[in-house]
């Protein structure tokens, strides 16, 4: 690139911290939030700053009288589970419909593309019925099933199984490999870093899951995370804004930890197939 | 035992075998959570099913178009549509422009620092909608520190979350900060595909900075482009987490979109008209998608 003018460069630099700032600013508040105590927020509703960051009693009072602890455990199993499967599936998917010549392999590369278009709007409430009917309502089994294997992993599994050479595969065919050994031996170990992304994308998505969850998880013992802090800001006839805060913060870290880790698996997923 | 192993010897066909056994997880899924439901929909559409037939969803009767009827005169879904289009017409252009411009600063004038940016461009997309919403009403609370900003630099804050002429706005506001990474990245990827030899050749030539901009860049950036339209159009006519969290559709339906009103009438046991509603809400999706694509791939 060329060297621009001084003044271009400066206001540049303006523009985007302005923008960062923005973007960031939410993080700020949630961050001085959290450490507030009601009566501090009531007193001084406009103040940024707390007294003390040492104040954790909101945090404190998550765990033991709300039941934050359990919602983070059955978040940590939907999104646990959630990853495995669809990195199992989507990659089992991904490399029949790049490889292994089938007879309708593009009918359900249509289905993939399809799942990924409609609107969650018109799926909700029959999902709701599939579910009723199978007698699995209230449990982490209906909030995992619809999504173990998301299309948006097969779509990025079968991309990147594309970009495998196919001379690898025929050449252990011809050695007499089975088409489960030249999977599992042959191609997986290939495909690293676009599993990391799968993982990734889904542990995102099922970790900020929020609609099918409110409507499924009936009662306290099957929130997850998200649901659990919907829940308890629309109850309370007062709203106790700390402890919101702290929830949000709760809800927040892990992701934010390994956003930090990870980043560049991050934007790899949205930037090389344009869907979150 | 032999007929097997002389079905193997076929490689075609066992191929074929594998593909249809590693396809099936997904087929499975994708038939009884997408397609069955899908067509569940559109069924129900034309019958008079409510919330006492969730268990016997086969005893309901058809009523041909009434639901349709029904709902396509109904003043809350009409009021829907238009807060909907509201949505989409404003928050669609402000989302991408502001991903456009935050992407050429990072890809044409800075040098320092670009990471650091993007990243934090970038985090709102990864943040819980919940964890962000419950930001957002502490935030524009009417004594909040928002307006106690607003007030120390002698401005009166608004009532953001309470008066109706507000409150699409604000929830504007946090669709637009969650959704601008998304663009930004996908933005900064098309332009990084631009060859830069392009804009010396132009440069040179003695072409002006704007004249760059509108004649090489936007052309350049059609495919990005046209893939952040379309995924943006299709978010916020889709768009629930935020008004839902926020508001609840209020205050007055100022901001009920059209997945907050299939969602009411759902908790209201109409399941119907619920039902009904989507497929108008599917029909303009495809319809618009299908647009857009023709659209910008023609010019």
């Amino acid at each position: 690139m060329s060297k621009s003018h001084p003044v271009v460069t400066a206001t540049l630099y303006g523009l985007l911290t302005t923008g960062a700032v923005i973007a960031l600013l939410p993080f700020v508040w949630v961050l001085f939030g959290a450490f507030k105590s009601q009566a501090e927020i009531m007193s001084a509703p406009g103040a940024w700053l707390p007294h003390s960051f040492a104040n954790v009693s909101n945090f404190v009072t998550l765990f033991t009288e709300r039941m934050f602890g359990r919602y983070m455990v059955n978040s940590l199993i939907v999104s646990g589970a959630t990853v495995v499967t669809n990195v199992l599936f989507a990659t089992m998917a991904g490399y029949a419909l790049a490889k292994l010549e089938f007879p309708g392999h593009k009918l359900v590369f249509g289905c993939v593309l399809a799942a990924m278009m409609v609107p969650y709007i018109a799926l909700f409430v029959p999902q709701f019925f599939i579910i009723v009917q199978m007698g699995l309502v209230n449990s982490l089994t209906a909030v995992v099933l619809p999504i173990a294997v998301m299309p948006i992993g097969v779509f990025i599994m079968r991309q990147f199984a594309d970009s495998v050479p196919d001379e690898l595969l025929e050449a252990a065919r011809l050695d007499g490999a089975g088409e489960f050994v030249i999977f599992f031996k042959i191609f997986l170990p290939l495909v690293g870093p676009a599993i990391a992304t799968v993982a990734i994308i889904t542990f995102l998505n099922s970790w900020n899951y929020f609609l099918w969850p409110l409507i499924v998880a009936q009662n306290q013992d099957t929130y997850t995370l998200p649901v659990g802090l919907a829940v308890a800001s629309q109850g309370a006839k007062s709203t106790d804004y700390g402890l919101l805060l702290a929830g949000a913060i709760v809800v927040l870290l892990p992701v934010l930890i390994l956003f930090l880790f990870l980043q560049k698996y991050f934007v790899q997923g949205i930037a090389g197939t344009g869907i979150k | 035992m032999s007929r097997i192993a002389s079905w193997m010897q076929q490689p075609s066909r066992w191929r074929a075998t594998t593909a249809w056994l590693f396809i099936a997880p997904f087929l499975t899924i994708f038939i009884v959570f997408t397609a069955v439901p899908a067509l569940l929909a559109l069924i129900y559409s034309f019958t008079d099913i409510g919330v006492a037939d969730i268990r016997r969803p086969l005893d309901v009767d058809f009523v041909s178009f009434r639901t349709f009827a029904r709902v396509l005169t109904n003043a809350g879904f009409l009021k829907s549509i238009w807060t909907t289009a509201l949505f989409v017409v404003i928050g669609v252009p402000l989302t991408m422009a502001i991903g456009l411009v935050l992407a050429i600063g990072l890809n044409n004038g800075i040098t320092k620092l670009r990471a650091t940016y993007r990243a934090a461009f970038y985090l709102p997309v990864i943040t819980n909608i919940v964890a962000a919403a419950v930001i957002w009403q502490y935030a524009f609370t009417l004594s909040g520190p928002v307006n106690s900003f607003l007030t120390s630099v002698g401005a009166a804050g608004p009532n953001w979350l309470g008066d109706p002429k507000m409150a699409m706005p604000t929830v504007i506001m946090l669709a637009v900060w969650r959704n601008v990474g998304t663009c930004m990245v996908l933005f900064l990827a098309g332009l990084q595909s631009i060859p830069v030899d392009v804009y010396e050749a132009a440069k040179i030539d003695g072409a002006s900075a704007w004249r760059r901009f509108t004649a090489m860049t936007l052309p350049l950036l059609k495919p990005a482009t046209l893939l952040v339209t379309v995924l943006m159009t299709v978010s916020f006519m889709n768009i629930f987490d935020e008004p839902y969290l926020l508001t609840k559709g209020g205050p007055l339906s100022s901001t009920k979109s059209v997945a907050l009103w299939v969602y009411e009438q759902f908790g209201q046991g109409n399941i119907a008209p619920a039902m009904a509603g989507s497929y108008v809400m599917l029909a303009i999706v495809v319809i618009l998608g299908v647009l857009q694509l023709r659209l910008l791939r023609a010019r």
